[in-house]
């Protein structure tokens, strides 16, 4: 079946198995930011934008993206560059290979609540695993993002 | 003790691959490789058979499908797959695929095709008969069963450790000092106790995954997610039959291993694929497949035997460990030495007498392997909790008790191999943890008068740094043409960030800037030799090779300075930027130097220096946690938990407190939610990561971590280990802490809200 759909900004045409998972579509499109940890919805590792909202990819048919945008964290380099440093301070990081979810899943977090407390962070992004790190300095870092940021506001103001 | 400032080591500096990983780039195996075949694994469905008949016409038929191997088409060659020192202590026991199947998840064939639907397609078109046989699923009887899981002429083992095929005996070791009997027998209380801890998996987030090619030459080059490049290189060429000379293996950046990456776990399968096909090959296994046909922690049962005076004198500790290595051996006879050797050493400190038995059996079960704390962790989850019941009974306080019976600084250890504990600081970290976590007023129980209760728990543990004796780390520095350095490597940063923390080394050494540092790694092709990265030994034996690479390079640098200055190389000295003439005050710059290097110059601008060290150095550490228990769910909250690790010197403290804010996590999900249970027919029951529960971030609590420091004399800049300890204390802590909550010792882990609701008042302890 052919899909129209908007990947990061650009529109993708492709004649594609009605069965194909989102996933996969993002990867054969050079999105291979988006990676697959269970097959079962449990790590939250495939989390992309699907109009704006994050999805499991892993569990999401490509076909319902058709006519929709998709967003992912290659789309998404400045918004993310703004707080992962402060991860990457924290040494929070670890092997990585849950960050792009975990990090898509904190953009939507931010957008949606501009100052989180500690436990909506951790609410909001529970169901994205890493095994690596034991998460608290990702909170440690998520926190001295939003601490220097308000910070700067309060400043200004 | 005054030491030197340091500029890069001690400083928590970003991992080097930080920015790379945090902004999703393309850096894992899967990411970078180029279009290949799908090579799918048909697996079988019983514990133990043997295939009569394999048809795999149809199969072959399937559109897409390039080719279907079996039993029939492997060499007839055992091998090992553990990545370990050559000769290994793992028997060699596999086939890539054997007529002989042996757990429920060993390879029957191999499918190759031009992509995934074909594969699948071609699976459930593989036509198998099974001579079905009785399996050994108790790893209690395995020993001197009837049933043999490896009845074949040709099992054999490289070294003689006890390991007997014909008895389901995959290794056996023991170790004794002192008169254990008779000290037992003067002793006013001993305690005899049984422990078990399950096949925990390391559920890394990257699931195991290899590609292999025919490069330019022809040789097989094989990009894998592996924590042991130099390892897989002759595990395939033992198993494929060809000299190690055509066979090229690296790493890119691996999406975790905790040691699961140490064992070549699907790398054979499409290296057999190129090699048949000539074609290139991408296996990825499913995280199914990783939970079922991995290679996690082994299953194990320890009886302890702990004698103690009434005034709290641990006198006699004995530690008879059983091992179920499942169906392959790989770190069998190596994980279950650490069970004695990493547990009974902490009580050096009043022991008189000790002794180690164990055996490691075969069952038709999954295969287990190299899991962070290896060994260490069952064993201590015993002793730890064992000395916590001894507290009990003695009505003592278990900080206390420690405190009278430790290992500390100086203390020659008779049960680990009479090493001295030349940098210790057990005691201070158990006094700072105890300030920190707040103990004498946490250990009291408090009823919160809501059904639930709040109890603490206190455990202490050691490890190694490398394996002594063994282990070998190597690198390669090198000026480049700006006067920055390369950095070559074979230990494999698996996200621990060993990358980084080898370049601070570099940078403290050469006195530049750690940005003038870059790494390469892990490329058997380009990289010196090193083990790999396990066993604690990247930071403390790479990180040795580093320093003398180092004194070696800046010798070589003043050499090709002295024929820029025409002089003799005796009246330079290194300067970090620059090397400098004492008597005339004349400098050479390194892009000087690089450049007289490039241009009639018999001098190459670098140097490789390997380390190996006769002992393994042990980090230390204390963990306490604050618990509240339901009454009415069996549900158990963490609410603190306090470590305080002795790691001698951090070389970057953010790194090293992650390890064990990340190994502290780990530890409580083995304690509190990761199951492993069986069909019994064999099968995991839990086998996604909906029903192997991990720790998310609303299971870890609080979790503070501060450092004792101590200064290692034998290893960089006075560092020892952090990588594996940290994921020992949660077990017998939280075993502690649901003891003071409910009266009920749980000696088999995990412990389950169903397992602290279901325990029967009979089992409580006067």
């Amino acid at each position: 079946m052919e899909v129209k759909i908007k990947l990061n900004g650009k529109t993708v045409v492709d004649d594609i198995p009605a069965d194909m998972l989102l996933i996969d579509f993002v990867r054969a499109h050079g999105c291979k930011s988006v990676k697959r940890g269970c097959e079962t919805s449990a790590c939250g590792l495939c989390t992309v934008m699907l109009d704006d909202v994050p999805v499991l990819s892993c569990s999401t048919l490509a076909a319902r993206a058709d006519g929709r945008s998709v967003c992912t964290l290659e789309g998404l380099q400045a918004e993310a560059s703004e707080f992962v440093g402060f991860i990457a301070d924290q040494g929070a990081e670890q092997c990585g290979f849950c960050n792009p979810g975990f990090v898509m899943n904190t953009i939507a977090l931010l957008r949606e609540n501009p100052d989180p407390t500690d436990d909506e962070i951790l609410a909001y992004l529970s169901g994205n695993l890493c095994r690596c790190s034991g998460y608290v300095g990702q909170l440690r870092g998520i926190r001295a993002f939003l601490d220097e940021k308000h910070g700067k506001e309060v400043e200004r103001g | 003790m005054d030491r030197p400032e340091y500029r890069s080591v001690g400083k928590s500096v970003r991992k080097k691959d930080s920015m790379q990983l945090l902004l999703g780039k393309p850096v894992y195996t899967e990411d970078i490789v180029p279009d290949a075949l799908v090579v799918k694994l048909l697996r079988s469905p019983h514990a133990n058979a043997m295939v009569k008949t394999i048809d795999t016409s149809k199969a072959k038929k399937v559109p897409g499908v390039v080719d279907v191997y079996t039993w029939e088409d492997v060499p007839d060659q055992r091998f090992s797959n553990a990545g370990q020192t050559y000769p290994e202590t793992s028997p060699y026991d596999r086939l890539i695929i054997d007529r002989h199947v042996r757990f429920v998840g060993d390879v029957v064939a191999i499918v190759a095709a031009e992509n995934e639907k074909a594969a699948q397609t071609a699976l459930s078109r593989i036509k198998v008969e099974y001579d079905v046989l009785e399996p050994v699923l108790d790893f209690r009887t395995a020993k001197d069963n009837p049933v043999l899981v490896h009845p074949e002429d040709n099992w054999h083992m490289l070294c003689d450790l006890g390991g007997d095929n014909t008895r389901n005996l995959v290794g056996t070791t023991s170790d004794a000092g002192g008169d254990i009997e008779a000290v037992l027998a003067d002793c006013d209380v001993v305690l005899e106790r049984t422990y078990h801890t399950k096949a925990y998996n390391q559920a890394m987030m990257e699931t195991f995954r290899t590609f292999t090619q025919l490069d330019r030459y022809g040789r097989l080059h094989v990009i894998s997610s592996t924590q042991i490049v130099y390892h897989v290189r002759r595990i395939l060429s033992h198993a494929l039959g060809i000299p190690k000379s055509r066979i090229r293996v690296e790493k890119p950046r691996i999406g975790g291993g905790f040691g699961a990456k140490q064992t070549a776990v699907c790398e054979v399968y499409p290296a057999f694929v190129t090699m048949k096909t000539g074609r290139p090959a991408l296996c990825v296994f499913s995280r199914r497949e990783s939970q079922t046909c991995g290679s996690p922690r082994h299953e194990m049962e320890i009886k302890i035997r702990l004698g103690a005076n009434n005034d709290g004198r641990i006198r006699a500790l004995g530690v008879t460990t059983l091992s179920n290595s499942g169906a392959y051996g790989e770190h069998g006879w190596a994980t279950v030495g650490l069970t004695g050797h990493k547990s009974i050493p902490l009580y050096t400190g009043s022991l008189e007498a000790f002794k180690f038995d164990a055996n490691v059996v075969y069952t038709n079960m999954q295969p287990s392997g190299a899991y962070r704390g290896f060994g260490a962790t069952q064993g201590q989850f015993a002793v730890e909790t064992a000395v916590n019941e001894l507290a009990a009974k003695l009505g003592r306080d278990p900080v206390e008790l420690r405190e009278q019976n430790m290992v500390r600084e100086g203390m020659s250890m008779p049960a680990y191999f009479g090493e001295v504990a030349n940098a210790c600081a057990l005691d201070r970290c158990m006094q700072h943890c105890s300030d920190m976590f707040g103990w004498k007023e946490k250990f009291p129980v408090r009823d919160m008068g809501n059904g639930k209760v709040r109890a603490a728990g206190v455990a202490m543990s050691m490890q190694g740094s490398g394996i002594s004796g063994i282990d070998v780390g190597s690198v390669t520095v090198k000026l480049n043409d700006d006067g920055g350095y390369m950095l070559l490597i074979a230990a494999a940063d698996m996200g621990t960030g060993c990358d980084t923390i080898l370049a601070q080394m570099v940078a403290e050494h050469m006195e530049c800037p750690l940005e003038a540092v870059s790494v390469f790694g892990a490329d058997t092709d380009a990289s010196p030799y090193d083990s790999g990265s396990y066993a604690s030994s990247t930071t403390y034996v790479t990180g040795m090779a580093v320093e003398k690479a180092c004194a070696q390079l800046k010798e070589r640098l003043c050499a090709i300075a002295a024929e820029v200055l025409g002089c003799d190389a005796a009246e330079l000295s290194f300067e970090g930027g620059c090397v400098r003439h004492e008597a005339t005050g004349r400098t050479v710059s390194l892009p000087e130097i690089a450049a007289k290097s490039q241009c009639n110059c018999r001098l190459a601008p670098e140097a490789t220096a390997q380390h190996s060290s006769p002992v393994s150095p042990p980090p230390y550490m204390v963990g306490m946690v604050e618990i509240e228990l339901d009454r009415e769910t069996g549900v158990v909250e963490v609410l603190d938990y306090a470590a305080v690790v002795d790691c001698g010197i951090p070389i970057n403290p953010a790194l090293a407190r992650i390890q064990v804010e990340g190994g502290i996590v780990q530890g409580i999900g083995h304690t509190l939610m990761e199951d492993v249970t069986r069909t019994p027919k064999g099968a995991i029951r839990e086998s996604s990561l909906f029903t192997y529960r991990l720790p998310t971030r609303l299971d870890t609590g609080r979790i503070n971590v501060e450092f004792e420091h101590s200064y290692e004399p034998t290893g960089p800049f006075g560092a020892k280990s952090i990588g594996e300890i940290v994921i020992n204390t949660p077990g017998p802590a939280l075993a502690q802490a649901i003891y003071r909550a409910t009266g009920v010792w749980h000696r088999e882990l995990p412990i389950l809200p169903e397992h602290i609701l279901l325990a029967k008042p009979e089992e409580r302890e006067s």
